[in-house]
């Protein structure tokens, strides 16, 4: 099935310079290793095609099950110079969180997450 | 030793809720009141006020809350430890004094702490072979060095516990860490050793967790916004820190605002780079290590944090002037409203290469379509507005002012139904860049002083 990662996860975002960091926090603890393991670098970099255009590293924090993604590159120069409305990455954590995770259907029922329906 | 004592934060930046801090001090126990003023950009803004005039280089913002509060910390004891002092902090407690004395406070002690301005010295440091690499490219900052504004080694919390353990009932600082500041008071009153470094790190996630004022008791709180009560008068966070290194994230409780480990787990991820290794000026916190409890109705446990020893390093963040922007709005109503700000974005660029004026980037956005979450955005059918905002970068500002004048003209002279500009054409705005750098830390020399009038 289908869904928004927005209903497995809550987030928050920030700035460093030009780098953008975006926090992912599992909202219940049995889907941090299903995250831990969609939730690639690779995978994040093209989600963000046309924002991040840098690299992406990964860290993990299980101990919150929370990832914590450095997206270089990110904010159009960053801080002070750029020419962007969010200039500190403020909005990309549900821009993270518009993306469309496959989840096995056994686990969607379990979990009682809802099929994607709107136009994200 | 006391059991515990309590650290409220009154502040998260320069121009948070003025009353936030009054509140902390009025509305229950606390022991102190910590107070975040200073962002990068910040520095720059108050080097040059100082250039102008000696007696500035602060937070203003500073004295009128002191006018306010400083009966109520004489009277309950409450130390107020914070970075107000900007590029100054002799001329903020001077100013301090001033207002102190006039309401008959003459036995006032504040302790200052300074050391950290190195601007005036970035040419002897050269001299000794110091150049003050951009800490990602490896770069001299000769290139930059005749553009430089403010340079400033951000210090840790040391100064300000030997300006506590001397009896200052207010500490003013320069350039110390947000973190430092709630870490100092913890290793004043459980005489924690630098070299605890499970300790100090809990002091700097502490810190970090308080740092932001109410973005960990209800704000910006992206899980739960909805159900976040009395957001109109939304507590700023409290720490209730334990001799041992556990400690409670909790607000007073007659405010508004949700405290729980959703809000703490939000925060904790807030402009974190690599959680293993969160580097202070204190020591290095591992954000790994940090396990949450409930502890009752909007409090958090927080424990089992681990550290590190320190660098051998101070990180200087150096302002620099870097060339200017100029960020023009219009507002185009319904119907075909992207359409027509379209076209404006299409008239403009025209205008620009007709005009041969020289910009290093142009860069527009749909405000109500595209803004925030550019490709990624969802289409809108016709939406009832949309906001065109286009804005340049470049080094000459008279190309940069002419962009500005060529904006408001589209409101006769180009697509219809336009409106949004009564506040006038957009100003050139002169970017500050930063350069960060590492300084061995004995090169640097954190001074503190404490007296009374």
């Amino acid at each position: 099935m289908k869904v928004n990662l927005l209903q497995l996860a809550h987030a928050r975002s920030g700035d460093k310079g030009d780098t953008a960091n975006v926090g992912i926090i599992a909202y219940q603890p049995e889907y941090y290793p299903f995250l831990e393991e969609v939730l690639t670098p690779e995978r994040v970099k093209k989600h963000f095609t046309g924002i991040c255009n840098g690299k992406v590293e990964r860290f993990e924090l299980p101990n919150i099950c929370a990832l914590n993604f450095l997206l270089h590159e990110a904010l159009g120069g960053g801080g002070t110079q750029t020419l962007r409305h969010d200039a500190q990455g403020k909005t990309l954590s549900t821009a993270f969180l518009r993306m469309k995770i496959e989840v096995p259907e056994d686990k969607a029922r379990e979990w009682g997450l809802k099929r994607i329906q709107d136009k994200g | 030793m006391k059991e515990y004592i309590r650290i409220a934060s009154g502040q998260g930046f320069w121009g948070d809720r003025s009353d936030a801090p009054i509140e902390q001090v009025r509305n229950g126990p606390i022991d102190y009141l910590v107070m975040d003023y200073l962002a990068e950009v910040t520095m720059s803004i108050m080097q040059k006020q100082k250039i102008r005039d000696p007696k500035l280089g602060y937070a203003r913002d500073i004295i009128p809350l002191m006018k306010e509060i400083i009966p109520d910390i004489i009277e309950k004891d409450i130390k107020v430890i914070t970075n107000a002092g900007g590029v100054n902090p002799i001329a903020c407690r001077n100013a301090i004094f001033e207002i102190a004395d006039k309401m008959g406070y003459k036995d006032l002690k504040i302790g200052i702490v300074h050391g950290d301005d190195i601007y005036d010295q970035i040419d002897a440091l050269f001299e000794k072979g110091i150049y003050l690499k951009h800490m990602d490219s490896g770069e001299s900052l000769e290139s930059v060095k005749n553009c430089v504004y403010s340079a400033n080694v951000y210090l840790g919390a040391q100064p300000v516990v030997a300006a506590l353990k001397e009896g200052a009932q207010i500490i003013i600082t320069g350039r110390v860490t947000d973190t430092g500041l709630t870490l100092a008071p913890m290793m004043h009153e459980f005489n924690w050793n630098p070299d605890e470094y499970d300790k100090m790190a809990a002091g700097i996630v502490a810190g970090h967790i308080i740092e932001c004022g109410a973005q960990v008791s209800g704000g910006n709180f992206l899980a739960g916004w909805k159900e976040v009560p009395d957001m109109s008068r939304i507590g700023f966070p409290i720490i209730e820190a334990y001799p041992d290194g556990r400690f409670v994230v909790t607000k007073h409780d007659n405010s508004g605002g949700l405290v729980d480990q959703r809000t703490v787990k939000e925060q904790l991820v807030y402009e974190l780079g690599d959680p293993t290794n969160y580097i202070t000026p204190d020591v290095i916190a591992d954000f790994t290590s940090i396990q949450l409890k409930d502890d009752g109705k909007n409090r958090v446990k927080v424990f089992g944090i681990e550290g590190q020893k320190p660098t051998d390093f101070f990180k200087v963040s150096i302002s620099y002037s870097d060339g200017w922007t100029s960020i023009a709005k219009l507002t185009y109503a319904w119907p075909d409203a992207l359409e027509k700000a379209k076209k404006a974005d299409e008239i403009i660029r025209d205008r620009i290469n007709y005009l041969g004026l020289d910009f290093e980037e142009i860069h527009t956005e749909f405000l109500g379509v595209n803004a925030c979450h550019g490709p990624l955005s969802h289409p809108v059918d016709e939406p009832n507005e949309v906001i065109l905002q286009i804005g340049v970068r470049g080094s000459n500002q008279a190309h940069l002012e002419r962009f500005s004048r060529e904006m408001i003209p589209l409101v006769l002279g180009g697509p219809p139904t336009v409106t949004g500009f009564s506040s006038g054409r957009s100003r050139p705005k002169e970017v500050i860049a930063f350069w960060p750098a590492l300084i061995p830390k004995n090169l640097v020399k954190a001074n503190y002083d404490v007296k009374s009038m």
